[in-house]
């Protein structure tokens, strides 16, 4: 008898819990669930800037609900003439002071804040050997995709940006064509891609992306960008400082080629027909037209945003604008002598795709 | 009002611009208009500033080695004059002296005239060693602020000379001296905003 | 010449007000054409509600999706928010102040035609091979890149209409600067009036930014200028300042007036004066100033630098200031009053919360390092639509049930009117609250779709669901209009009960001369004054009956807007190297200038009603106000 109200009660902490847990977002993508320091600063100053607020809007709740239930005309008197009050001055003063202290207490942090986000002079620091001592990845934004180089480690990968755990990683950003933004919400707040300058930043990591559900942060492109700004995602795999030296070493190595024969026979249409646009080894390659593939095989998604399975690449390959309006990739018409891929075609190239992997 | 109403130098108002509520309307609203004229260059100016000697890599021209000031100084000898003839029209159109005002006024007329005439021949000029309109972010920002301020001289001379004419005839009343003055504040307005295109395009583009 | 109320013909209405120079005629065309564009507006909202209930909808295309929101905000803000608010200033200013008239009746009505044409203009590229798809900011970079003409209507059509709104801002500076009442002091003036002032003033100092940014715009695409080309040494960093040097004080000349609004309804329905007028008229000034000082908050993660976003940081807080002060106001105007729950109060009373929530959210974004998370993101969709329709659109809904019966003699429906409140606002917040969580759950703003694995879904649905609520409330509105104008009820001078200000004091709808004897301000709210020293003839005069001038109509407005109209698809169609666009484009501008010439050659002297023709209206007026009191009478029985 006792049971049915307890767990019930139980039951309805557990929804409220949930409710509020979701009321987060994801753990890939949400600023409310913060998995660095630029994030949790920036958490940090969303807290404390609520709390300020917080308590303006009770103030003013409580002068404003009890004047509208005291001084309805249902309770004075149809005819009742107020006295035609002039103003106070020290009211005024009252109500000018305590917010100008409020924003003290937000001014101070916001200002610490600014000048120690924007600090990137550690960016250039070199050890004795003329190695330098930080992470830093070159990021292009291009028409709905992303470039990220590392110069110093000479590889260069796409839309899955790969970085080490627990140490700054320096960004350069920069756009090909038309302005993007670049932000991984829930490890900081974003930066503008400009087309003609660099700017620059930091982000810290703080957590292995193989921990989260999907194994990896979701980055997002934040300014409007052409029809299919809304698909310029790419993800964010963190390792352990070991696992990313071995992924940089695996990215320097060239590629071995495929084994199986209906991958190499993609090799060979890709060959024909891809190859002048997307590079599939990492080491050294130039800037592509089309992104790098040389980590196809190992990503999580297909141009960014789609599921990371066979079927879906074909789609893609066989009609991108279908997919993500408004992008660069040609049809296939256009680089397979005015043909569309038969599905045979298909198959050996996302077999051979498949294959493009650094990782075991 | 009255058109018909004559006026001696004795009962013409020392203000004739501000003298009706339409004249003070007119005074008011054209002040306010300055004002916005004023931003719309401020902004000329600061696009012109950012974007100078900007332009694809490798392009061969540059303030400093593009600008003459000789005849830049003249056309600006040229405006400054008119602006002060412009005063002597003021002078006399307050004192009731139409004839004397049309005078000098055409005189005004004339000198900017041959300023519009320089600018016209030092832009054809810059045209002809390869300086066009689309050579460069440079290129674009010098002629839309200089060949704006060229504009704001068409039009003055265009109203200067609507007035002189329509009101040839029947002389000055209280209808049209506030239109006569407007004009002439407008064209004080454009001398100022040259002095500035002066210092700033042409003196600041040949020292550095 | 002289417009008595006689009942007039179908054609010769629409004549009357193609060539009307009365700002209360043109108040109403205000009205029209910016309630016409509420609702284009309104439905590209419900497009976007639609498209993004759920994830991965395919209701609208990418491409499309795009061209939607980018109209929704162009559209709401220069076609739809602004000319209402106009048609209030337009309609209540003049009369506020004592005046028979704007400054420049002639221009007045130029401003709004080039506003209309200029609106026409943008939404025929709907028509015309793709409206623009830039968003309502039109960064440089993506509107060079965008194919076909939707960025051009978008630049020349924001020209003309920009202009339109210059001329109208100008007006109205002049007006009151130049002829309030004897008596009517700065210091005596509505709130209203001052709002208008300020918002008159942001208006002359921050449209010509825009214009010269909009005009590289048009160099660029057209004629081949390169301010914003890259690889030319542009810059398209220039635009961005540009707009944003514009585009901030807009916010305040929109909010402004709504401001001025709430001030008057407080003032009325709580039969109070409002309370530190002073501290009100200096908060409004100080807004408009910091306006100006603020713009590049809306550009933090541009790469300014520390120094820059740390500095426009502190400034935005401070404006946090004068904002406060002006609610702490208004909280002490009705407290001690008798307040009436009328439909423009209600909605006042609603703004309250309401824009406190979104201001509040305004001093989180000044935090640069926070702003870094929440910009761009839907948390900014939210926080400048809890400051634009909780502030700008409840007031103008407030103020189009206030001031109905001033600009057309009748009463809108205060039971249906509480039925539009309540189904507006409970969608508003359910709409827009949300959206703050969604923003901070790290969706980006303009995305014309989500994935499903984004955890988005729920809250989008709940956005829409409360979009539908609103769409429904401006439905009831439309009724309530239409069945208003139907009944034709009349109403008296003051029809509230308890008007402070000289607006009440006249006819509703006022005589086209709106005072036959210009009145004399003894005070703050004077006819509130007249009424407490229970004077019979409702004010005092400065003057004794006698003639008045009053000036003409005129056609020529139209026909330089239209000028301009047409010369615009010549430019337009000049690059697509169409043989005729050239001859229209000369044309165009041919019709422009030659009409400017005739009105400047024209002698235009207006006319003047005559005494004996003000006591003949009087009387009339008076015998209609007679037949109103009698009609009371009739209906209480």
């Amino acid at each position: 008898m006792m049971k049915g109200p307890k767990k019930w009660r139980l039951f309805a902490l557990m929804t409220a819990l949930l409710v509020f847990l979701s009321g987060c977002g994801r753990e890939e993508i949400s600023t409310l669930i913060p998995a660095g320091k630029v994030a949790q600063d920036q958490f940090n100053l969303l807290i404390l800037s609520s709390i300020v607020m917080l308590f303006v809007i009770v103030v003013v709740t409580i002068i404003y609900v009890l004047a509208i239930v005291k001084f309805r005309r249902s309770k004075v008197g149809e005819d009742m003439i107020p006295e035609q009050v002039e103003g106070s001055a020290r009211l005024e003063f009252i109500w000018t002071a305590i917010p100008i202290v409020l924003l003290l207490i937000l001014a101070v942090p916001t200002v610490y804040s600014t000048f120690d986000l924007a600090d990137v002079t550690a960016m250039d620091a070199q050890n004795e050997d003329g190695v330098a001592e930080n992470l830093t990845v070159n990021v292009t934004g291009k028409l709905y995709w992303w470039e990220f180089e590392y110069p110093e480690q000479e590889i260069r990968t796409a839309q899955e940006l790969v970085v080490p755990t627990g140490e700054r990683v320096y960004f350069n950003l920069i756009a090909a064509d038309v302005k993007h933004s670049f932000w991984i919400p829930s490890v900081g707040g974003k930066l503008d891609v400009n087309p003609e300058n660099v700017n620059t930043f930091y982000l810290e990591f703080d957590k292995e992306s193989s921990e989260l559900e999907e194994g990896v942060y979701f980055g997002k492109c934040a300014e409007l960008c052409g029809p299919s700004h809304a698909l310029m995602d790419f993800k964010v795999k963190t390792l352990n400082r070991e696992d990313f030296d071995a992924w940089v070493a695996a990215m320097q190595e060239e590629q071995a080629a495929p084994t199986e024969t209906l991958a190499q026979e993609g090799q060979e249409i890709f060959e024909q027909s891809c190859i002048s646009c997307h590079a599939v080894n990492s080491a050294g390659a130039p800037t592509g037209f089309g992104p790098n593939l040389t980590t196809f095989g190992d990503r999580t998604t297909i141009a960014g945003f789609m599921e990371h399975d066979e079927e879906t690449l074909k789609n893609w390959i066989a009609d991108p604008q279908q997919y993500k309006p408004g992008n660069l990739m040609p049809a296939p018409e256009e680089i397979n002598n005015g043909e569309p891929f038969s599905d045979q075609e298909l198959d050996a190239l996302a077999a051979y795709l498949m294959s493009l992997k650094v990782e075991e | 009002m009255d058109l018909n109403k004559r006026y001696t130098p004795q009962t013409w108002p020392d203000h004739p611009e501000t003298a009706t509520l339409e004249g003070k309307n007119k005074f008011v609203g054209f002040w306010l208009l300055l004002a916005a004229e004023t931003v719309t260059f401020a902004s000329l100016f600061a696009t012109y500033l950012a974007l100078k000697d900007k332009g694809p890599s490798g392009m061969e021209f540059s303030a400093s080695g593009l600008f003459e000031l000789p005849l830049v100084f003249a056309m600006t000898m040229i405006l400054l004059t008119s602006s002060l003839t412009s005063v002597y029209a003021m002078y006399h159109m307050k004192n009731h002296n139409f004839k004397a005002m049309q005078a000098w006024l055409g005189i005004t007329v004339l000198l900017g005239l041959a300023f519009l005439g320089l600018e016209i021949y030092e832009f054809n000029h810059y045209v002809h060693l390869g300086f066009g309109y689309t050579n460069s972010a440079f290129s674009s920002a010098f002629y839309t602020l200089v060949g704006t301020h060229g504009a704001h001289v068409v039009f003055g001379l265009s109203w200067f000379i609507a007035l002189m004419l329509r009101n040839a005839k029947r002389g000055l009343n209280m209808y049209n001296a506030p239109k006569f003055y407007l004009a002439a504040l407008y064209w004080h307005f454009i001398d100022v905003v040259w002095v500035f295109i002066f210092t700033v395009v042409y003196l600041m583009g040949v020292i550095g | 010449m002289s417009s008595n109320s006689q009942k007039k013909g179908f054609g010769a209405t629409i004549w009357d007000y193609l060539t009307t120079v009365d700002h209360k005629k043109i108040a109403i065309l205000y009205l029209i054409s910016g309630g016409f564009f509420f609702l284009v507006g309104g439905v590209e909202a419900m497009m976007i509600r639609i498209q993004l209930m759920k994830a991965g909808n395919d209701f609208l295309s990418a491409g499309t999706y795009n061209e939607v929101l980018t109209m929704h905000g162009t559209t709401m803000i220069f076609l739809a928010a602004m000319p209402i608010l106009l048609a209030f200033m337009n309609a209540v200013s003049p009369l506020q102040i004592g005046a028979r008239d704007v400054a420049f009746p002639f221009l007045n009505s130029l401003g709004f035609w080039l506003f209309f044409f200029g609106g026409i203009f943008l939404n025929l590229s709907w028509f015309l091979g793709g409206a623009p798809d830039a968003g309502w900011t039109n960064y440089a970079s993506l509107a060079l890149a965008s194919e076909g003409h939707g960025i051009d209507f978008y630049s020349l059509g924001l020209t003309i209409s920009g202009f339109g709104t210059l001329i109208a801002g100008i007006n109205f500076l002049v007006t009151i600067i130049n002829m309030r009442a004897p008596g009517m002091t700065y210091m005596r003036m509505p709130l209203f009036t001052w709002t208008t002032f300020v918002a008159s003033a942001l208006i002359l100092l921050a449209f010509p930014p825009l214009t010269v940014g909009i005009f590289f715009m048009v160099f660029d695409r057209l004629f081949g200028a390169n301010f914003f080309d890259v690889t030319m040494g542009g810059n398209t960093i220039i635009w961005e300042h540009f707009f944003w040097i514009f585009g901030h004080p807009e916010v305040y000349i929109l909010i402004l007036p709504a401001f001025g609004i709430f001030s008057e309804i407080f003032a009325i329905f709580s039969r109070k004066r409002l309370f530190g007028y002073t501290a009100l008229v200096f908060a409004t000034i100080l807004i408009g100033f910091y306006g100006f000082m603020v713009w590049a908050h809306h550009m933090f993660t541009v790469g300014l630098g520390p120094t820059a976003n740390a500095v426009f940081a502190l400034a935005t807080m401070i404006i946090a200031v004068p904002t406060g002060i002006k609610i702490f106001n208004w909280l002490l105007t009705i407290w001690g009053g008798n307040i009436s729950f009328t439909v423009p109060m209600i909605y006042a009373v609603a703004f309250i919360p309401s824009f406190v929530a979104g201001g509040v959210t305004g001093v989180m974004q000044a935090i640069a390092p926070l702003d870094y998370q929440l910009h761009d993101s839907y948390f900014i969709v939210a926080h400048f639509h809890y400051v634009i329709v909780g502030g700008v659109v409840l007031a103008i809904l407030a103020g189009t049930h206030l001031y109905w019966p001033k600009m057309f003699g009748t009463m809108l429906s205060e039971k249906l009117g509480k039925w539009t409140f309540w189904f507006f606002f409970i969608g508003f917040h359910l709409t827009f609250f949300i959206q703050h969580f969604l923003g901070l759950m790290g969706m980006p703003r303009r995305v014309y779709t989500f994935g499903a694995d984004q955890g988005w879904d729920l809250f989008n649905a709940i956005s829409s669901a409360g979009a539908l609520l609103m769409a429904i409330g401006i439905l009831i509105l439309l009724v309530n209009v239409v069945m208003t104008v139907m009944k034709g009820e009349r109403v008296g001078n003051d029809p509230w009960g308890d008007g402070r200000t000289l607006e009440w004091a006249i006819p509703s709808p006022p005589p086209f001369y709106n005072f036959a004897q210009t009145p004399l301000v003894r005070g703050l709210d004077p006819y509130w004054i007249e009424k407490m020293e229970g004077n019979k003839e409702g004010m005092v005069y400065a003057e004794p009956l006698g003639d008045i001038h009053m000036p003409n109509g005129s056609f020529i407005p139209f026909v330089i807007s239209l000028g301009m109209f047409i010369a615009a698809f010549g430019a337009m169609y000049h690059t697509d190297g169409h043989a005729w666009a050239l001859p229209v484009l000369i044309g165009g501008l041919a019709i422009t200038f030659g009409s400017m010439l005739v009105r400047s050659l024209k002698d235009d002297l207006g006319f003047h009603v005559t005494k004996e023709e003000l006591i003949a209206d009087n009387e009339r007026i008076q015998r209609e106000a007679r037949a109103l009191e009698g009609g009371k009478k009739g209906g209480l029985k």
